[in-house]
């Protein structure tokens, strides 16, 4: 992260008065670089699409401040941001054309008439859609909808570009050719993507860092790696895939979870450890330092299968493991098993 | 015989008083504006066709000086409630609640909760005290009267475009450095255009078609077509009312009809 | 920071309240101003030829209901009156019902058309709701007079020697107000019918329903608030009705609009119009208050 693009300083954003406030952002603070593809992730609610229209201008924070490269911006309006928004909804003007709609930025800005249609061209080359650019956009698909929102998004050249679940009004195939293409887009032109998302495949796939939020606080902000495998909070190891969660005592300058996995940690008393289920290893019954486990249920599903096992104190733990060949030589329900960890796997949460 | 299959909506009898509602209200209607085509001066005996009638009713002095009062009227009328409706759906949608709005409905919705002759008798004693005080005459006091009654048929249509619009078009236009004033010069108002369209096309209908408040507010020599109509009833009937009844039929439904266009195309 | 959105809230009703100016302006001048002129006048003295006397008097009101004797000064019940009210909630209330029974059907049978043909069913309903009340009346007039249509006919047809006297009587009012206010019964029928989920009357036959039973337990209960409200819009038009009446019913079958207006004629007894007008203005106001929590409760049950 070499220069700033956004810096988010302690704002809140309450709607409300009284009794029914609701805090949809409590004193987030984030520093987004130039250039990079960030993400904001949460379930629906958590105050990541707030966060966005903040940046962008539509909402003014309770408090706070936002700054767009060094520049104080929380007092201005959203037209005169140079901050652009791809809408979930796309919010194209359905009595202008395609590439009206495109130009429109430029021509609010007061360009001359034909910079703004060599703009709107190249910018619908740059989408791929050149050749409707005389289409009303009612005529158009909803992919076709989609990059044409992009193309107005980034035809005034913003210095960030917002874009809120642009993807989930698509269909499968098509939201995985769009991710490819927003990839692509970004690259070529480098402008700053803040992307809003409540898919954490999509997260996981496209962003150089994600923040991970949940009621109105940024949980975690890292690399897409760092915030699967390093998860800090149960919140984050939870909603980022499938994890086990282990309950043990902590004492001595570390958590001893048996099975030779120990953790050290400053902390003493009841500690939470998070493992994912494909680090989590069988072995036979009885071999050393295993913990021993009875299987309770196994659920194939093609090349994996899910193995519910439940601990001697109770703890109920999931094993992801790969099918075998000989269905006879997998884990059935009712058989005593051992427990394993895959070393380094196991991580301590901080809550 | 075949037996007629089963089907859940069907309810016995439904069908068939439906069918002689349409009748009833059509055949009357119909009948109306087949006798204005009569030759003989009946309007229940049939004596053969002719335009006479239209002819007669195009000749007669007091229906071309009604008309073009009606006209003056009800154009005046629905420019000034459409104008004035189109401001206060602005005012009152797509913003946050505040404190009097329930007063503003209220008040623009007034002309649709209170009797017709209570307006017109509340109309007749005001206009008659400011005649009286003031010595103003003329086709204003009947323009006010109906711009006011005509605001809320105006209000209504262009009202139910501005909320079916989607917020996020001009959140849009905002962020893509358009000032207040432009969003609403480019983006607000040829959406809502339609909306405003159709709310004066109703306002001009509701105008045209008045009877009670104008027969209360207007002086003398200030008939409009309804009123010279009322008027005529006393007498002799001949079929020139009915040739004057189609023409203004014919207006109502050619409006309704552009009108309803209009308003389904904003669906799409 | 928090003022900022305040400050926004307030500009947001200023705005509000400057937008609707213009409206609001013209419905204080020629719409509801005049209402409370027309209840001072209500306390005044009645002018020789017309108009008032600037001198304060409940006569108006006292006449409303009462009469007072030229000879002898003595205040009686004024039958004439009484009567005309009588005329008029009695015809109303007969033309809701009237509407009703005939308007249900309809807005079903436009409700279960294919989509298609349910908008052209619709508009053929809609025509005559915006056509001109006079038109229609007048219409419905060449039906019934003494030499009209259908008397003609059925002397065509020799069913009748002498011509049915239908004009001029309640039985023309009725007809009347019901031709011209139901299409005010079956459009909120019709809305009401249209929100109405078919699948339930799937369930009722399921649950050995009869079509009766399925009607009276299933979908009145559930297309009431429709009911109410086009009850409400035949009932207060009908009730200060004064076209319809005026063309049918003739000088003598008067209701209370006709009656308002017999005091700003020959009767030059503008209080009494006044008081009368007020008097109209609260029944219907009343029936309007009734409705707003009729739709209220049902609104909770949801």
């Amino acid at each position: 992260m070499s220069e700033t693009a956004v810096e988010v300083r302690s704002v809140s954003k309450h709607f409300g008065q009284g009794d029914h406030t609701i805090r949809a952002l409590d004193d987030v603070s984030v520093t987004i670089g130039k250039g990079e593809f960030f993400t904001l992730l949460g379930p629906s609610g958590c105050g990541k699409t707030t966060l966005l229209r903040l940046i962008a201008g539509f909402e003014s924070p309770t408090s706070g401040a936002i700054h767009l490269e060094g520049q104080d911006i929380t007092d201005l309006p959203p037209n005169k941001r140079p901050v652009n928004t791809v809408f979930q909804s796309y919010a194209l003007f359905p009595h202008l054309t395609v590439a009206q709609n495109v130009g429109f930025g430029l021509e609010m800005l007061g360009r001359p008439k034909a910079e703004v249609k060599a703009t709107a061209e190249r910018m619908l080359a740059l989408v791929k859609l050149e050749a409707l650019a005389g289409r009303k956009v009612s005529q158009l698909s909803g992919g076709q909808q989609q990059r044409v929102a992009l193309a107005r998004a980034l035809a005034p050249q913003p210095k960030v570009l917002l874009l809120d679940e642009p993807l989930s009004a698509l269909d499968l195939k098509l939201r995985k050719e769009m991710q490819i293409e927003l990839k692509r887009l970004q690259h070529e032109t480098g402008i700053t993507f803040i992307f809003v998302t409540h898919d954490q495949e999509e997260a996981l796939t496209m962003s150089d860092r994600i923040a991970v939020m949940s009621t109105g606080h940024i949980r975690q902000i890292g690399a897409p790696r760092e915030i699967y495998t390093r998860p800090t909070s149960r919140f984050v190891a939870d909603f980022i895939g499938e994890t086990n969660f282990l309950t043990v005592e902590a004492r001595g300058g570390a958590a001893d979870l048996g099975a030779g996995t120990r953790i050290e940690t400053a902390k003493t008393g009841r500690v939470t450890l998070a493992v994912r289920p494909e680090h989590v290893r069988l072995t036979p019954a009885g071999a050393a330092g295993a913990l021993p486990a009875t299987v309770t249920n196994a659920v194939y599903f093609g090349t994996d299968m899910h193995v519910y096992l439940t601990l001697q104190d109770g703890t109920e733990v999931v094993a992801r493991q790969q099918t075998q060949a000989d269905p006879s030589a997998e884990p059935a329900p009712g058989q005593t098993v051992g427990v394993t960890f895959a070393p380094g796997a196991v991580q301590l949460l901080e809550d | 015989m075949t037996k007629r299959p089963f089907s859940v909506a069907r309810l016995p009898g439904f069908t068939g008083t439906a069918i002689a509602v349409f009748l009833a209200l059509y055949l009357p209607i119909v009948i109306l504006v087949v006798y204005s085509f009569n030759k003989g001066n009946s309007v229940a005996v049939w004596q053969g066709l002719s335009l006479d009638w239209y002819a007669k009713a195009w000749a007669n002095t007091a229906v071309k000086e009604a008309t073009v009062r009606s006209l003056i009227i009800a154009v005046s009328a629905a420019l000034i409630s459409t104008a004035a409706a189109t401001m206060a759906a602005l005012g009152t949608t797509r913003r946050k609640a505040f404190k009097g709005q329930t007063f503003i409905y209220v008040m623009i919705n007034q002309p649709l909760m209170v009797p017709e002759i209570v307006t017109a008798v509340a109309l007749l004693i005001f206009f008659a005290w400011i005649k009286v005080t003031t010595g103003i005459q003329g086709l204003g006091y009947l323009i006010a009267a109906h711009s006011a009654f005509c605001i809320p048929f105006a209000y209504l249509p262009i009202r139910a475009r501005l909320e079916g619009m989607d917020l996020s078009l001009e959140t849009a236009a905002a962020d893509l450095y358009a000032s207040p004033w432009a969003t609403f010069r480019r983006v607000t108002l040829p959406l809502l255009a339609p909306g405003i369209i159709a709310g004066a096309m109703l306002a001009f209908v509701i105008s045209l078609d008045d009877v009670v408040i104008t027969e209360f507010v207007k002086s003398g020599g200030q008939d409009t077509l309804p009123t010279f109509m009322l008027g005529q009833l006393r007498r002799q009937l001949t079929p020139e009312i009915n040739a004057i009844s189609s023409v203004l039929l014919l207006l109502t439904v050619l409006l309704l009809t552009a009108f309803f266009l209009l308003t389904k195309r904003q669906d799409h | 920071m928090h003022s900022l959105e305040e400050r926004a809230n307030n500009r947001s009703a200023r705005n509000g309240w400057f937008l609707s100016t213009p409206a609001l302006v013209i419905l204080t001048f020629a719409a509801v101003g005049p209402l409370f002129i027309m209840l001072v006048y209500s306390f005044l003295e009645a002018g020789q030829y017309g108009n008032v006397e600037w001198a304060f008097s409940t006569d108006g009101w006292v006449a409303t209901l009462f009469t007072r004797d030229i000879f002898d000064d003595t205040v009686s019940l004024a039958d004439a009156h009484l009567t005309i009210f009588w005329r008029s909630v009695k015809l109303s209330l007969l033309t809701t019902a009237l509407t009703f029974a005939v308007g249900f059907p309809t807005a079903w049978f436009i409700a279960t058309r294919p989509p298609k043909a349910r908008a052209l069913w619709l508009f053929l309903i809609t025509i005559p709701f915006w056509t001109n009340l006079l038109i229609r009346t007048f219409a419905i007039n060449e039906i019934i007079r003494t030499e009209g249509v259908l008397n003609t006919v059925l002397k065509k047809l020799g069913l009748i020697e002498t011509p049915l006297q239908i004009i001029y009587t309640d039985t023309a009012v009725l007809i009347g107000m019901t031709y011209v206010y139901l299409p005010l019964m079956v459009l909120p029928l019709f809305a009401a019918i249209d929100r109405f989920d078919m699948r339930l009357l799937e369930a009722c036959y399921d649950l050995y329903a009869s079509r009766w039973r399925a009607l009276t337990r299933v979908i009145v209960p559930i297309v009431k608030p429709g009911i109410v409200a086009g009850s409400i819009l035949v009932f207060i038009p009908s009730l200060g009705a004064y076209v319809t009446p005026r063309i049918l019913g003739g000088g003598k079958n008067m209701m209370i609009g006709n009656f308002i207006e017999l005091q700003f004629g020959q009767g030059r007894n503008w209080p009494l119009g006044a008081a009368l007008s007020v008097v109209l203005l609260v029944i219907v106001a009343t029936a309007l208050l009734f409705y707003v929590r009729a739709v209220n409760r049902e609104v909770r049950h949801d």
